[in-house]
Order: C-alpha cells, then structure tokens, then sequence
C-alpha cells in the first residue's frame, strides 16, 4: 500500500492516521479535510465558559505525521478513481480512510431565524459564546441529551436564566436508563435550571429574530437564544455512486472494514457491526473515536479484518460542576455500588443476573475507573 | 516539605491528593513512592483518580498515561508533561518536597 487518503480531519481521522504511521506505513498520507483537527468536547463546556481558547483545542501529534493536508476543502465523491475534492482535484490511493464524522441536526422551521444555533463545531461555538456574551436574555436549549445538558449548564454559569426542553419523558434514558435519567434531571433543577421533559417542539415565535420557542401543549417560552442540542447526522452524501452500503452511516463490520477491504469507516460516521451488544451501532463518542482508528487501520494494512473493534461504550460529561461518566449497557436492574443518590455523588452499577453490563458515576472517577475495567 | 500521610494509609495501588495551591498527588507504585501535579494536562481531571499500573498513571477521564518517575506521557491524549517532586519516607511518614518542583524537558 503505497497512498492512504484520510478523509475527514476529525479525531478519527487525525487518530488513523498516527495509526498508520505507528503500526509502519510509511508511504504517502494525504489528509483531506474542511477543518483542522481538533478536539471537540470542550467546545460545549470549558470553550463556551472561556476556561479554554481555540488554540488550547489543538490536538497533539499533527506535526509529525509527514501527511500531506489538503484543508478546507470537502471531499465530493468517491470513486474507483480516487476521492474528488470540491476544488476539482482527485486523489488516487490504495487505501481510504472515511472519517468524515457527523453534522448536527437542525430544527427545519428555525433555519431561518436568528438567534438559533446548534453546536457541532468551532465556528457554532463561537458564534454562540459571541451572542452570549451580547446579553442575559433568557435561553432556551432543545433537547436534554449530553449536548443540550452541557450546554445549558454553562448558559445558567454564565449567569442566564435557561429553560430546557426534552421530547421524551426522561432525559437520557435510552442511554443511562430511566432510574438515572431521572438522576441527570435533577442536576437541571438542582442549579435553577428549568426542565420540561415529555413536551416535543411545535414551533418557534419571532419573525427576523427567535422571541420564543412553542411547544406541543400550547405553551410558549421567551427566549432571545435557542440552542438545538438534538443529535447529529452521519456525513456520507458524498459517498454516493462509490458502491459502499450507507443507512444511517457507512456500514461497516466489526473491524470498522466496509464490504471493499480497501476502505474503512471511523468515529461519528462508522455504523459498525457491534460485537458485544449485537447489531449494528454508530458511537458517536470521543473514546471510541480513538479505539477505532487502530483496529481499522490494523486491518486496512492487513488487506482484510483480522483484528474486532469490541470495546464497551465509554463517554464523559460535565454540567453544573459535576462530571458524569458512563460506560457499558444500561439494564432496569440498577444497583449503587457506592455513596449515595441523594448527595449526587455515587457509582451505579447495571446487571444482567449476576453480569455487570454498565456503570454510571458522578463525581466518583476513581471507583468508576474500577468498575469500568471490570465490564 | 509537607506531609502527606503515613505509609501505612497508602498502600500500594493508591494514591492521595494534597490539596493546595496547585494539587500535587501521591503515588504508591511498584514498591516506590512518586508525587506529581494532580491536574492531567490534557483536560481538567485528577490523576490520584486514576489507574495505577507498574510505573504509570492513566488518566481517569482520557486514559493519556503518565510514567510517574518522570511525568511523562507516553500516550496522547496529553502533550505535555506533568511536574515531578522529590519523595522522602522518614520514620514511617511521607514528605513531598512540594517547593523543589522538578520541570521535565
């Protein structure tokens, strides 16, 4: 294998391709991407609260990589030609890393309006800390997930009266499981933050600019900002025409390899074959983002899937000054390991019979770290 | 040089947060005792959180590994080292030489 394109300079991307160096490619890296690579997760926590500066986002390791970039432009197509930029340029390779990740989902109807944002990359986070910091009006954030959540605790941080809505009953739940969604609704209540949870969207007020947010009931909730914290989308348009099997992400197996063992699929935009839960997932999570990149790329210079990606799902979140971890499956039989619901400090632990299949922890890194290694 | 704690209430696979001005940790690994800045440099978490295996610490929150004898990571995420300190067990106590920081290349 002598060129490897690296399509996407997302963590995935940037983590394949010190992979590929690391496991002892040494031919030609070509990284193609709209954006630098950077890391995400602050830009909803410390980056909207101003602990961190876009520079300190850098993520290491991009200087010794001898790739050749080619940033700022987005690729067009893949075909058995090679991958077509935007700028009209192709490039040939033997191997394909599509890395590509995930776009945050709009609300249709509030496109238009000012005073709406999402919040996926560095440029909405600017723009959001920008309005922020333009006035106290009141906010409203869509969506209760970790996005929503995290940013509505640094709004309430910087000093802004936040309404949160949720569409499902419980937020969370289908990921931490009811008993402990109900946990992570209380953290909003907790810091003056108001929760409505079970009420879906019906609409915005305003005309140039948003002044409310409508719900389902009738209701209707001022707000000068909106924030839609509600999911991302996988980037594979531009796959089509190239033969690779997309629905809701590139469909990969287990080892991140598609149906051609000379293209694998990494991070937000891989749909993989799920091992230990069955079935196929995408995890659009940080961790995984990393873990994948060397299974793939072992397997991407392997010519077949010779290696599995089977880690347990592990992420992390910060709201209102506490940090929430989770790693596993949720299951209804929930137990505390240890301290106690009450003080919002505590390890639980989820079985299948006698089977520990998850853990979730606030502000219990230590004990969590234990019980994560032994899933 | 400040106290940390008797070497009877850290055994090994621990680790104990000295909270102060900058929090420094304790480590008790593969025989040996190791102090070194708390705050993982790669995003606020506490490495006396962490997992302790042979002569490293993992970072509870990204995994990026430190070798506590030097702090250095020897995986990313974290680019940068953390500070080291000097490690004195006298009758039965630990002392950190919080003051005599060593800064690694």
């Amino acid at each position: 294998m002598r060129t490897v394109a690296v399509v996407g300079t997302s963590l995935a991307g940037l983590r394949s391709a010190q992979e590929l160096r690391a496991q002892g490619f040494d031919g030609r890296l070509v990284m193609i991407g709209a954006e630098p690579p950077y890391d995400r997760p602050p830009l909803s926590k410390n980056f909207l609260l101003g602990k961190v500066s876009a520079d300190d986002l850098a993520l290491a390791g991009q200087d010794d990589l001898d790739a050749e970039w080619r940033l700022g432009v987005r690729a067009e197509k893949l075909g058995r030609d090679g991958v077509t930029l935007e700028d009209g340029t192709t490039i040939v390779a033997d191997g394909y890393v599509i890395a590509t990740g995930a776009v945050a989902r709009t609300l249709g109807a509030a496109r238009c309006l000012k005073g709406v944002h999402t919040l996926r990359t560095l440029d909405d986070a600017v723009s959001l800390k920008r309005e922020l910091a333009a006035g106290p009006g009141p906010v409203v954030v869509i969506g209760a997930g970790f996005i929503g959540a995290e940013v509505a605790s640094a709004c309430r941080l910087l000093g802004h009266d936040v309404t949160v809505i949720e569409a499902t009953p419980v937020p969370l739940a289908s990921v931490v499981g009811p008993e402990m969604g109900t946990v992570c609704a209380g953290l909003h209540a907790a810091s003056d933050v108001r929760l409505i949870a079970g009420v879906p969207v019906a609409g915005f007020a305003g005309t140039d600019r948003v002044t409310g947010v409508r719900l389902a009931d009738g209701r209707e909730i001022p707000a000068d900002l909106v924030v839609a914290g509600v999911g991302a989308r996988p980037v594979t348009e531009w796959l089509t025409g190239s033969g690779l099997a997309v629905d809701d992400g590139v469909l990969v197996d287990s080892g991140c390899v598609t149906a051609n063992p000379r293209v694998i699929a990494v991070g937000d935009v891989a749909r993989y074959h799920c091992l230990l839960r069955g079935g196929r997932v995408r995890a659009e999570h940080w961790t995984a983002a990393c873990e994948q990149a060397g299974v793939a790329v072992a397997n991407l210079l392997a010519g077949s899937t010779v290696t599995h990606f089977a880690r347990h799902g592990y992420f992390w979140s910060d709201q209102y000054g506490r940090r929430l971890q989770f790693a596993g499956v949720a299951t209804e039989d929930v137990r505390i390991a240890e301290g106690d619901v009450a003080s919002k400090r505590f390890v639980a632990t989820y079985h299948r019979g006698e089977a520990l299949t998850g853990v979730f922890a606030i502000d219990s890194a230590r004990p969590f770290t234990k019980l994560r290694r032994a899933l | 040089m400040i106290r940390a704690c008797s070497v009877s209430e850290l055994p090994e696979g621990e680790a104990l947060r000295l909270e102060g001005p900058v929090p420094v940790s304790v480590f008790h690994a593969e025989g040996g005792y190791y102090a070194l800045d708390d705050t993982c440099t790669h995003q606020d978490a506490s490495l006396a959180d962490g997992w302790i295996e042979d002569c490293f610490v993992e970072c509870p929150l990204h995994a990026a590994r430190f070798d506590l004898r030097t702090g250095v990571p020897d995986c990313l995420p974290a680019k940068n080292a953390v500070r080291t300190y000097p490690v004195v067990v006298a009758d039965g106590v630990i002392y950190v030489d919080t003051r005599a920081q060593r800064d690694v290349a």
